[in-house]
C-alpha cells in the first residue's frame, strides 16, 4: 500500500524507522513540514492524515500506509492559498515563521473539528453546540507552540477565518 | 573584560564629553526622522508568504546530492577523562561511514571567545572541541557518527561504549560562592560601582527593603533546532547555518581551517528563531571537520535534547536588592549586587546590574557582580540577558516599597525618574518612561487597582494588578557595511550579510530605504542572510536595525555623491553639494529650491549607466559614548490566583514603550508582545532542572521545559511614545529584548497584589503561592 | 533507534501470535512509545502495530458503554453518550496532552504509558529502577515535584501519567484482555501495580496478554467532572488531578466516586475517603477531611509535599462544584 501525499501515491520507506515526519523532508523534499523537538511536545510538525491532524514526529512512515497526508504544500499554494494563510499573513501570526506551517495545519483541522461539534477541556457544557470563543482557539491550538511570541496574531487570524466561515 | 578595557573606555568617553555633539554620528538628527513615508507604515513580511506556504528553505533544508546524516554522542559524566571508547561496534553498524572521535578529529584551535572590541570573534566557548579524551561538562560532545540515514547515525550513535574515569566537578551553586570572582569589568562597563556610602545610607534610611531575589537557568529553546549543512567544494567551505552571526562565523571558520575569507560562505537566509542562543558552538564545527573526511555533505541537525546539553543558556542567579529611601520616598541608596554563573571559558557575564545604572536617581549606590565558576556547558546570551532578570529584582523591590510606604508603585517610580544618568551624569539622548507610564495605566485601568493586596475576587480567583519598568540600552554595532546598487530603471537592491530570525530585518530596512533613497517599497530589493555579501554585524543586543540603518545612511550618502559625479555640469542639479541636496521622488532634490531636480534615470541615462554601486560601513557609534541611551517601558498585568490551586493564571497585560522611532508597528507590535510572552514563561514556568549532583539537565525536552502555549497568553496590548532619539539613525532604538524586560516584575507585584504573598523565587509556581 | 520489524495486526488472534515470546511491542498511536524508542528507554525487536483492530465505542446492554482498544482518545471524548454520560472521561480525556496527540493515541496505549519521571528518560545519564531494576533511583533525592506522595517504595516514586486513566479508575471501568491463555476482565483499579520491589511491573498483564476492550457500567454519577492542576494552563501534565462523581439524594451523598492522579504509580481510587463520605453532607470540609484520612499513609518528599493539601484542596473544591443543585 502506499502513502497519499497531498494526492500523490508515494511508496512507504524500507527502514521502518523512518518516522512520516523524515520521509517528507529528507526523502521527499517537503521541508514546509518543521521538525521542532522529535518528542511530540512542539507541534511544530503537525500535518493532516485522512484530514485529522497528527504529529509527524511520532507517525513512524509505515504507519500511514493506505492513508492520505496533507502537508502544508498541499493545503494551498501560491496561486489558491488557505484563507487561513493569507490571514496570518494579515495579522502578523508569526516572526520567524518556523512553528508556522504547524500552525496553519493545526488550525485548518481544528475549524473543522469546532464544525463538528468537539468539545474541548475549556467548553462549559459538553452537549451544548460549540462556540468558536477565544479562550476555545486559544486551549484547541495549546498543541502548537511558538517561541516568538505570535500568539495573539495567530489567535486573530484563526478568529478572522471562522467568522468569514460562518458568514 | 581587564582593568586596561575599563581604562580605555572611561578615558574615551572622557574625550567624547569634550566633543562638541555636532561633530559625532547623531549630532545632527537624522533628516528622515522628520519626513518619513514607507517608514512608520503598517507592512506585512516581505518573507511572509514563503513563511505560511513553507516555502521558506531552513538550514537543515536544503537539498544536496550525496548528502550524509550525523548524529552526536554526549558526554556522561560532569568532570572526567574517557578511559575505554570502543566504536567497532558503530563503525561496522549498516551505513556508517564515520566515527569521529578525539582519536580522529584534526587538531583545532580553541574558538575565540565573543567579544566586544575583537568583533570578529564569536565563540561561546573556549573549550577545546574533541580534543583530547577529557570531559569538562556533562553533556559535551565526545563522538560525531556520520552514516546513509539519519536513522542510521542514530542508531549507530548508541552503539558505542564509553567508560569514564570521574573527577570531582564544581556543580552546586551555594557551594562556589566561596571561590566567587569578581571580574573589573561588565561587558564594556565596570563592573563595581560604589557612589557614596550606600550600606550607611541603607541603615539610617527610614524606609528600607532588602531582599535576595533568585532566577533559575533558562534555555533559548527556538523552536527551530540547531541545523547545519555542511559542504567542502574543493578548498572551500560552504555551511548552510541556522545563525544570527553569519560574517562573523564565516571569519571564524576561516580562520580555524586554515582558509581565506572568500573560501568560507556562511548562509542563513531564514533562522527559526534565536533569541542569543544561535551562534558559533561545537557542532558546526564537528559537523565541518566530519564533512571534510567523508568528503561529502554532513547534515547535522541537534536533537531537543541535545541542545540542551551543548547550547548554554541563561544562567542562574541570586542577587540582592536594597533601597533606602527618606521620608518622602526618595531613594538614599540602591544596592544590587548578586551571584551568577561565568565559567571561565565562557563569554556571557549576564549584566543583569548594568540596567539598575540607570534606572534611578539615588544619592549613593553599591552595585557589583560575581562570577562563580562550575563545571557546565558555557551561559550564554539569552534575550536581554541581565536586563531581563535583573529588572525582575529591581523592580519587585521598588514594589516592595511602595507597599511598605504606603505609595503607589508608580508615583514612587516618579519621585526618583532622573533627569540624566544617575551615575555617569551623562545627558540622556531621550527618555520618557513616566509618560509611557502615563499612557500605560491609562488604558490599563490602573486607578481601579486596589492597594490592599487580596482585596478583590471572584469565586475561588483571586484579583491582582502589578506593574514594573522594563529596560535596554540602545546600542548600535560597529562593522556594518551595505552595498547599495541603483539601477537606470529606478529599483534598487540593497546587499549586507544580516540576518533575520523573525525580526522583519528585510522588510523595515526596505520602508527604510524606499525614504532614504525617494524611491517606492515595490522598487527596493533587499538581499542578505549570506556571507558573501556586505558584512553585517551579529544579530545581538537589538542593535540590528540601527546598524544597518546606520550603514545604508553612509552608502546613501556616497550614493549622493556619486550620483552628482555622474550628473555632471549639463544637470539642473549642477553646482549643488551633496548636502545641499535630498534624495527623493526618484530622483536629486535641491533642498533651497526643490524644483531643481534631476531623476535617478535620466542622470543615469545622460552618463550611460545601467546601474551605479556603492558600499559603505556605518560610522563608528560614538554616540553611544556620548550620551546615555535607553529605552523603557511600563508593562502593567492583571491576573488571577486560585484560592484553591495556587494557579496563576493571567488575564491582561500590557506594554507601554518608550523605544524611539517605531519603523514598523505592525512588526514591532508583534516583536514587543514576543518578548512580553518569553517574560510570562520566565514569571511563571520556565526553569532548567540542573541536577547539582550529577551536573547534568534533567528536563531536556519541550514537554519538561514549559513555555507558555496559546492557553497562557492573553490579548496582549502595546502602545509606544513614538518619540524619536534624535541621536540615533531614524530616531530609532532597538526593540526585540525590552518586551521581556520587566514582565517577570509586574507579575510579581500583581501575585503580590492578589494574594499577599511575595515570591522572590522564579518561575512563580503554584506551590509557592500556596 | 535500533532496528525493529514492524507489522499490522488484522485480528486480535493475530496481534497476540505475532508478539508472542519475544521483544516485540504492540504499536497503538505511538504517542508514547516511539518517543521512548527514540530515547532508547523502549528497544523492542518488533512492533504489532494493533490499530486496525476494532475501536468502536458502543452501548452495552445495561447502559454502560464499551470501548475497543484501538478507539482513539479523541473519538472517546467526542462521542455523544461519552459526553452526555461520563463528562469526567470525556473532560479528563480533553485535558491530556494536545489534539493532535489525542487524534493518534488509543484508549490501549493510554492504559500503557509510562511515566514521565525525568531519571526514567535519561538513559545515558541517570539510574532507574524502573527502566534497569537494580539500577538506583535518582529522582528520591532529585527533582521530584511531579513524583508520587503515596504508594511509592524505596525503588521507585513515579507517577502514572495518565489522566484518562484517572476517570476509569472512578468510573470502575473494566479492562478486558486476550491473551494465549485466553480472555480475562481485570477491573481498573487493581490494573496498574503499585512499584514495591518491582516497578518495572507495572500493570497485572501477564506476557503476551493484551487490552481489547475497556467496559464501563451505566454512570452510577448525576454529576461528574475532572479538574487538572499544572503551572502551565495546557499541554502539561497533571501535578494533581481529581476525577469525581457524584449523587446526592436529600441533601446526602449517596454515590461517590473520587480517583486522583498525578499523586501516585497508579491513578489513586480513594475507597477510603469515598466511605467516609457516602451518607454524609457534600461539605468542603468533609471532603477535604475525608482525603485526609486517605492521604494518611502518604509520604511525600521535599519536592511535592505542596501536593497533600493541594490535593484535598482541589477536591473540597470539585466536590462543592458537583453538589451544586443548579444542575
Amino acid at each position: 500500500m502506499a502513502i497519499r501525499i497531498n494526492g500523490t501515491e508515494v511508496a512507504a520507506p524500507d527502514d521502518v524507522r523512518v518516522s512520516l515526519l523524515d520521509l517528507l523532508r529528507e526523502r521527499l523534499h517537503l521541508t514546509g513540514t518543521k521538525v521542532g523537538c522529535n518528542q511530540g511536545a512542539c507541534g511544530a510538525c503537525t500535518v493532516l492524515v485522512d484530514g485529522e491532524r497528527v504529529l509527524s514526529c511520532l507517525t513512524l512512515a509505515v504507519q500511514a500506509e493506505g492513508r492520505s497526508v496533507t502537508t502544508i504544500e498541499g493545503l494551498g499554494s501560491a496561486d489558491s492559498p488557505h484563507p487561513l494563510q493569507l490571514a496570518f499573513i494579515e495579522h502578523d501570526g508569526f516572526q520567524c515563521g518556523y512553528c508556522t506551517p504547524g500552525q496553519v495545519c493545526a488550525a485548518a483541522a481544528m475549524l473543522r473539528e469546532i464544525e463538528a461539534g468537539v468539545p474541548s477541556y475549556v467548553t462549559a457544557d459538553l452537549t451544548a453546540p460549540v462556540l468558536v470563543t477565544r479562550e476555545e482557539v486559544r486551549e484547541r491550538m495549546s498543541g502548537n507552540l511558538c517561541r516568538c511570541g505570535a500568539h495573539n496574531g495567530i489567535v486573530d487570524a484563526i478568529l478572522e477565518v471562522a467568522a468569514g466561515r460562518a458568514a | 573584560m581587564s582593568r586596561i578595557q575599563n581604562a580605555v573606555i572611561e578615558s574615551v568617553k572622557t574625550v567624547l564629553g569634550w566633543v562638541p555633539a555636532q561633530w559625532l554620528p547623531g549630532g545632527t538628527p537624522d533628516p528622515l526622522i522628520e519626513r518619513r513615508a514607507a517608514i512608520g507604515r503598517q507592512a506585512s513580511r516581505q518573507d511572509g508568504p514563503a513563511k505560511v506556504r513553507g516555502e521558506a528553505r531552513f538550514a537543515a533544508e536544503v537539498a544536496m546530492d550525496r548528502l550524509t546524516y550525523a548524529s552526536l554522542v554526549h558526554g556522561t559524566v560532569t568532570r572526567g577523562r574517557i578511559t575505554r571508547l570502543e566504536t567497532a561496534a558503530a563503525e561496522a553498524a549498516p551505513g556508517v561511514i564515520l566515527v569521529l572521535t578525539h582519536r580522529n578529529m584534526p587538531r583545532l584551535a580553541p574558538l575565540a571567545l565573543i567579544s566586544f572590541t575583537d568583533l570578529s570573534a564569536v565563540g561561546n566557548s573556549s573549550l577545546p572541541i574533541l580534543q583530547d579524551p577529557v570531559v569538562r561538562y556533562n553533556g559535551q560532545v565526545v563522538a560525531l557518527v556520520v552514516a546513509e540515514t539519519q536513522e542510521q547515525a542514530d542508531h549507530a550513535a548508541q552503539l558505542i561504549e564509553i567508560d569514564y574515569a570521574a573527577d570531582a566537578a564544581r556543580t552546586r551553586f551555594e557551594g562556589a560562592k566561596d571561590d566567587a570572582r569578581t571580574p573589573a569589568s561588565i561587558l564594556i562597563e565596570k563592573n563595581h560601582v560604589s557612589v557614596g556610602d550606600a550600606e550607611r545610607e541603607l541603615e539610617r534610611a527610614p524606609h528600607r527593603v532588602d531582599n535576595v531575589y533568585r532566577t533559575p537557568g533558562h534555555n533559548h529553546n527556538a523552536l527551530e533546532l540547531h541545523a547545519v549543512t555542511v559542504a567542502w567544494q574543493g578548498g572551500s567551505l560552504v555551511v548552510h547555518d541556522a545563525t544570527q552571526m553569519i560574517a562573523p562565523s564565516a571569519n571564524v571558520l576561516a580562520r580555524l581551517f586554515g582558509l581565506k575569507k572568500e573560501q568560507v560562505r556562511v548562509l542563513s537566509p531564514f533562522v527559526g528563531g534565536g533569541f542569543g542562543g544561535k551562534g558559533l558552538w561545537d557542532h558546526q564545527i564537528v559537523a565541518i571537520a566530519a564533512a571534510r573526511l567523508v568528503d561529502r555533505p554532513v547534515r547535522l541537525v541537534l536533537s531537543r535534547d541535545s541542545v540542551y546539553r551543548i547550547i548554554g543558556g541563561r544562567t542562574p542567579t541570586e542577587q540582592r536588592v536594597a533601597i533606602g529611601a527618606d521620608t518622602e520616598g526618595r531613594f538614599t541608596a540602591l544596592v544590587h549586587t548578586g551571584y551568577s554563573i561565568m565559567p571561565t571559558y565562557g563569554a556571557c557575564p549576564e549584566q543583569y546590574t548594568l540596567g539598575t545604572r540607570a534606572l534611578y536617581r539615588a544619592r549613593s549606590f553599591e552595585i557589583v557582580q560575581r562570577h562563580l565558576d562550575l563545571d557546565i556547558v558555557p551561559n550564554t546570551f539569552m534575550r536581554a540577558p541581565g536586563e531581563a532578570i535583573g529588572t525582575f529584582a529591581v523592580e519587585c523591590a521598588v514594589d516592595e516599597l511602595a507597599h511598605a510606604m504606603s505609595v503607589d508603585p508608580i508615583e514612587l517610580r516618579r519621585r526618583n525618574e532622573p533627569d540624566r544618568h544617575p551615575i555617569s551624569g551623562t545627558a540622556f539622548s531621550q527618555r520618557a518612561l513616566m509618560q509611557a507610564y502615563a499612557d500605560g495605566a491609562g488604558r490599563f485601568g490602573w486607578e481601579r487597582r486596589l492597594a490592599q493586596p487580596g482585596a478583590r475576587r471572584d469565586g475561588e480567583w483571586l484579583l491582582g494588578m502589578g506593574c514594573a519598568s522594563g529596560s535596554f540600552p540602545y546600542v548600535r554595532m560597529p562593522g556594518a557595511n551595505v552595498r547599495i546598487t541603483l539601477r537606470r530603471t529606478g529599483e534598487a537592491t540593497l546587499s549586507c550579510s544580516a540576518q533575520d530570525m523573525g525580526m522583519g530585518t528585510a522588510t523595515v530596512q526596505i520602508q527604510h530605504a524606499a525614504d532614504r533613497l525617494g524611491l517606492p517599497v515595490e522598487a527596493i530589493t533587499f538581499e542578505m542572510g549570506d556571507s558573501s555579501l556586505p558584512a553585517g554585524p551579529l544579530a545581538g543586543g537589538s542593535a540590528q536595525t540601527v546598524s544597518i540603518a546606520g550603514a545604508i545612511m553612509a552608502a546613501a550618502d556616497k550614493l549622493t555623491a556619486e550620483l552628482l559625479r555622474l550628473a555632471g555640469n549639463a544637470s539642473p542639479v549642477a553646482g549643488l553639494r551633496a548636502g545641499e541636496v535630498r534624495l527623493v521622488d526618484g530622483g536629486i532634490t535641491s533642498i533651497a529650491n526643490p524644483s531643481q531636480r534631476e531623476s535617478y534615470q535620466s542622470i543615469l541615462t545622460r552618463a550611460a549607466r545601467n546601474e551605479v554601486t556603492v558600499s559603505a560601513a556605518g560610522s563608528p557609534p560614538l554616540e553611544m559614548l556620548k550620551f546615555a541611551m535607553h529605552s523603557s517601558s511600563a508593562i502593567f498585568c492583571a491576573l488571577r490566583v486560585s484560592q484553591v490551586t495556587g494557579e496563576i493564571r493571567v488575564d491582561r497585560l500590557l506594554g507601554s514603550f518608550d523605544c524611539g522611532t517605531i519603523l514598523n508597528p505592525k512588526t514591532a507590535a508583534s516583536q514587543f508582545r514576543g518578548g512580553m510572552i518569553m517574560g510570562l514563561g520566565l514569571a511563571l514556568t520556565e526553569e532548567t532542572l540542573f541536577d547539582e549532583r550529577s551536573g547534568r539537565i534533567m528536563n531536556a525536552t519541550l514537554a519538561d521545559y514549559h513555555i507558555p502555549s496559546h492557553l497562557d497568553v492573553p490579548e496582549i496590548d502595546v502602545m509606544w511614545t513614538g518619540i524619536p532619539d534624535p541621536r540615533s539613525p531614524l530616531g530609532a532604538r532597538g526593540i526585540g529584548e525590552i518586551g521581556i524586560t520587566g514582565v517577570a516584575a509586574a507579575v510579581a507585584n500583581a501575585v503580590f497584589n492578589a494574594t499577599g504573598k511575595r515570591i522572590r523565587d522564579l518561575p512563580i509556581t503554584l506551590d509557592k503561592v500556596l | 533507534m535500533m532496528p525493529f520489524t514492524y507489522s499490522r495486526a488484522a485480528s486480535i488472534d493475530q496481534a497476540i501470535e505475532m508478539a508472542a515470546g519475544g521483544r516485540s511491542h504492540l504499536l497503538g498511536g505511538g504517542t508514547n512509545l516511539v518517543d521512548l524508542m527514540r530515547k532508547g528507554v523502549e528497544r523492542p525487536s518488533g512492533l504489532v502495530d494493533v490499530t486496525a483492530l476494532p475501536g468502536t465505542i458502543e452501548e452495552t446492554g445495561g447502559g454502560g458503554l464499551r470501548i475497543g482498544a484501538a478507539a482513539r482518545n479523541s473519538a472517546v471524548a467526542a462521542h455523544p453518550l461519552v459526553r452526555a454520560r461520563y463528562p469526567m472521561l470525556a473532560r479528563a480525556i480533553l485535558a491530556g496532552a494536545s489534539a493532535q496527540i489525542r487524534n493518534m493515541a488509543t484508549v490501549g496505549g493510554n492504559l500503557m504509558q509510562r511515566t514521565r519521571c525525568v531519571y526514567f528518560q535519561d538513559v545515558a545519564g541517570a539510574r532507574c529502577n524502573k527502566r534497569a531494576p537494580g539500577s538506583g533511583c535518582d529522582a528520591a533525592g532529585g527533582f521530584n515535584r511531579y513524583h508520587a506522595i503515596i504508594g511509592a517504595s524505596p525503588q521507585c516514586i513515579a507517577t502514572h501519567p495518565s489522566d484518562m486513566c484517572v476517570a476509569l479508575a472512578a468510573l470502575d471501568a473494566r479492562i478486558h484482555v486476550a491473551g494465549a491463555g485466553g480472555a480475562r476482565t481485570i477491573p481498573m483499579v487493581d490494573f496498574h501495580r503499585l512499584p514495591g520491589e518491582r516497578p518495572d511491573l507495572e500493570t497485572l498483564l501477564e506476557p503476551g496478554e493484551m487490552i481489547v476492550a475497556v467496559e464501563i457500567d451505566a454512570s452510577p454519577f448525576a454529576r461528574s467532572t475532572y479538574r487538572k492542576v499544572r503551572d502551565r494552563a495546557s499541554y502539561a501534565f497533571a501535578l494533581v488531578s481529581v476525577a469525581a462523581g457524584l449523587t446526592m439524594r436529600a441533601g446526602r451523598i449517596e454515590k461517590i466516586g473520587i480517583a486522583l492522579g498525578g499523586i501516585a504509580a497508579k491513578p489513586w481510587r480513594a475507597l477510603r475517603a469515598e466511605a467516609a463520605l457516602r451518607g454524609g453532607p457534600a461539605t468542603a470540609q468533609a471532603f477535604e477531611a475525608a482525603l485526609a484520612v486517605e492521604l494518611a499513609d502518604a509520604a511525600p518528599l521535599p519536592g511535592n509535599a505542596f501536593k497533600v493539601g493541594l490535593a484535598q484542596r482541589t477536591l473540597g473544591a470539585v466536590c462543592i462544584e458537583l453538589s451544586g443543585s443548579d444542575r
